[in-house]
């Protein structure tokens, strides 16, 4: 059995992630050592050579990224964590929310320090309503223990850290829009550059950084970047928590080293397919990447080795279908999901998300025509890599692997005018 | 949602929000959302006192407000009921507890009870894709949600 790191804690007996269980277990040890021991140059250091990346989507490098940011003291700078989640297929920062919210404010005092931020903001999901409840009793705890406030610890370093409810948008978990979403507009994302780092919230100098990305911060501090990077490989780093889902035996999330094969992840720890069915198709980084099949299964589920298999990592979601998955029926519904989370602010995402959910709804009902399947592939050329954010080739990518890999179902729909799987509801 | 009903924007509510940002303008979802407590959706008056607190025109509030899903313009009933129909739920069989709901409640998804106590609503992933097929009430949620349970579990929310 690996090492677990973020979460560890969850598997002692009757640990309930309240701040007297997080302080008795370690906690709130990192940002002591880091105010102790580090400048906050000596803090951004040690995150770039840890090699943590980014654990939100895009796998950026954290230290790198912090690296960014003026360091012009009259600045103001801030940190936001991404707490929307709402990549379909993840749930991961639920659970680090639900289970240990003080590991997560203990991230951000780190990374607050190292940038220079003074106030930091957790953008969650307005769904979470538990979830926010946890974070804003944790948060006055922590205020309450000094943790947070104007003199941490005597040292000087200050900071305050609101809670802020999205509403039901998609879209805000794109880092611009979720920005503009904070600063209390409708949540466009923001042409770039300038990126965030440096101007961000009010146009100040801002990182934003994932739940689980943050999460890592006092165990890197604590353990060391050498330690950190012993794990995995040498450009995807540490562990990586795996959020199974779909048709397999034990859904859950999964803590493992990022490299772990694909087939390790799925056969061993979520328990396999049900039923003792056939693995059809694995979506390996929530619904925005392409679909691999059963001869990638001995692929490692890390950054480099998923992109060289022509897919993505993504945000960690893995969702696993068996042989009685309809993949037309798939891309339907993920399709209907972009469309109706499409921004509307580029022509060819807003129109193109429409048309794909349009044609491949078609498809399914059996009113499809054998023209549709060319519309659809050009369709998805149409909306690549010209728009202002990435949810347009999101939408495209899937469809287009969808069509590579079961090319021959997307046939038989217009062929026999019907859904072979005869259900529109694969289950 | 939660349960709302009479819960009024207090002055003190409404300062302890503002003190939370640099700009006033953040303020507006904290404060849509509060304000939607009142009366179970944002009403006329709500959205003009929420634009005058904040510096804004009628409209500039109704746009943020029409842009979130979780935000209502119109009266709904006391609770929603979320169901998902994303991809993990989907596969699980999401559209039979979708069907299975809609004859228990006697609505269709988007609409809500004769006598005004629930709204059956469609939502994307609720990011508890291991409790698929999934839904959730309030703050809390249900699944895996098999056909078979609705019933009781209709019954059990009625009674909440
Ligand atoms: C359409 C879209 C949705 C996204 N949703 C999320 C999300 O729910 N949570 C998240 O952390 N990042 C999300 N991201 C990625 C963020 O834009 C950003 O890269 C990330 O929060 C940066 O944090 P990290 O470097 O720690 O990963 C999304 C990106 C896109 C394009
Ligand atoms: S790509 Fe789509 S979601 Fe992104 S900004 Fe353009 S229209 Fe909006
Ligand atoms: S797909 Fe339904 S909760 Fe994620």
């Amino acid at each position: 059995m690996s090492e677990k790191i973020l979460t560890k804690r969850f598997e002692i007996p009757g640990y309930g992630g309240t701040l007297e269980d997080y302080v008795a277990t370690g906690g709130y040890q990192a940002i002591a050592k880091a105010l102790k021991e580090h400048t906050p140059a000596s803090l951004i250091e040690l995150v770039r050579r840890s090699g943590l990346r980014g654990r939100g989507g895009a796998g950026f490098p954290t230290g790198v990224k912090w690296g960014f940011v003026p360091k012009d003291p009259g600045l103001t700078k801030y940190l936001v964590c991404n707490a929307d989640e709402s990549e379909p297929g993840t749930f991961k920062d639920r659970d680090l929310i639900m289970r240990d919210p003080h590991q997560l404010l203990e991230g951000m005092l780190l990374a607050s320090y190292a940038i220079g931020c003074r106030t930091a903001y957790i953008y969650i999901r307005g769904e979470f309503i538990a979830g926010a409840r946890i974070l804003e009793r944790a948060i006055s705890d922590a205020a309450a223990h000094g943790f947070l406030g104007r003199d941490i610890l005597g040292s000087g370093f200050g900071l305050e850290i609101q809670p802020h409810r999205g509403a039901g948008a998609y879209i805000c978990g794109e880092e611009t829009a979720l920005l503009e979403s904070l600063e209390g507009k409708r949540g466009l994302p923001r042409l770039k550059p300038p990126f965030p780092a440096t101007a961000g919230l009010y146009r100040m100098p801002t990182v934003v950084n994932n739940v689980e990305t943050l999460s890592n911060l006092p165990h890197i501090v604590m353990r060391g970047a050498e330690w950190f990077s012993s794990i995995g490989t040498p450009k995807s780093t540490g562990t990586r928590i795996f959020s199974v889902s779909g048709h397999v035996r034990r859904p859950g999330n999964y803590e493992l080293p990022i490299d772990v094969p694909m087939r390790e992840l799925i056969f061993e720890h979520a328990g396999g397919v049900r039923g003792g069915r056939r693995l059809k198709a694995v979506i390996p980084g929530g619904s925005s990447v392409p679909v691999l099949i059963e001869q990638h299964l001995d692929i490692r589920m890390d950054f480099e080795s998923l992109a060289k298999a022509g897919s993505m990592a993504g945000s960690g979601g893995v969702i696993v279908m068996d042989d009685t998955t309809c993949m037309v029926r798939t891309g339907e519904v993920v399709a209907r999901f972009y469309h109706h989370e499409s921004c509307g602010q580029c022509t060819q995402c807003r129109e193109g998300t429409a048309w794909l959910h349009k044609t491949l709804r078609r498809i399914e009902e059996g009113r499809g025509r054998k023209a549709d399947l060319d519309l659809l592939l050009d369709i998805c050329d149409n909306m690549q890599g010209k728009t202002i954010c990435p949810l347009s080739d999101a939408a495209a990518m899937p469809i287009q692997s969808y069509m590579k890999y079961f090319g021959d179902e997307f046939e038989r729909h217009v062929v026999e005018h019907a859904c072979p799987f005869g259900s529109r509801d694969g289950s | 949602m939660e349960a709302h009903g009479g819960v009024l924007m207090t002055e003190e509510d409404i300062q302890q929000i503002l003190s939370r940002y640099p700009h006033r303008r953040s303020a507006l979802l904290p404060l849509l959302h509060l304000g939607q407590q009142e009366a179970g959706y944002l009403t006329e008056e709500v959205l003009a006192q929420l634009a005058r607190r904040l510096g804004l025109s009628p409209v500039q509030v109704v746009e943020v407000a029409t842009f979130y899903d979780l935000f209502r313009l119109k009266p709904g009933g006391r609770r929603e009921i979320w169901v998902c129909h994303n991809v993990s739920c989907s596969l699980m069989g999401a559209e039979h507890v979708v069907r299975r709901l809609e004859e228990e409640l006697g609505v269709a998804a988007g609409e809500t009870t004769r006598d005004g106590v629930f709204t059956l609503k469609r939502v994307e992933c609720l990011a508890v894709c291991d409790l698929a097929p999934a839904i959730q009430v309030g703050a809390d949620y249900h699944g895996p949600v098999s056909p078979r349970d609705v019933a009781a579990l209709v019954d059990r929310l009625r009674k909440q």
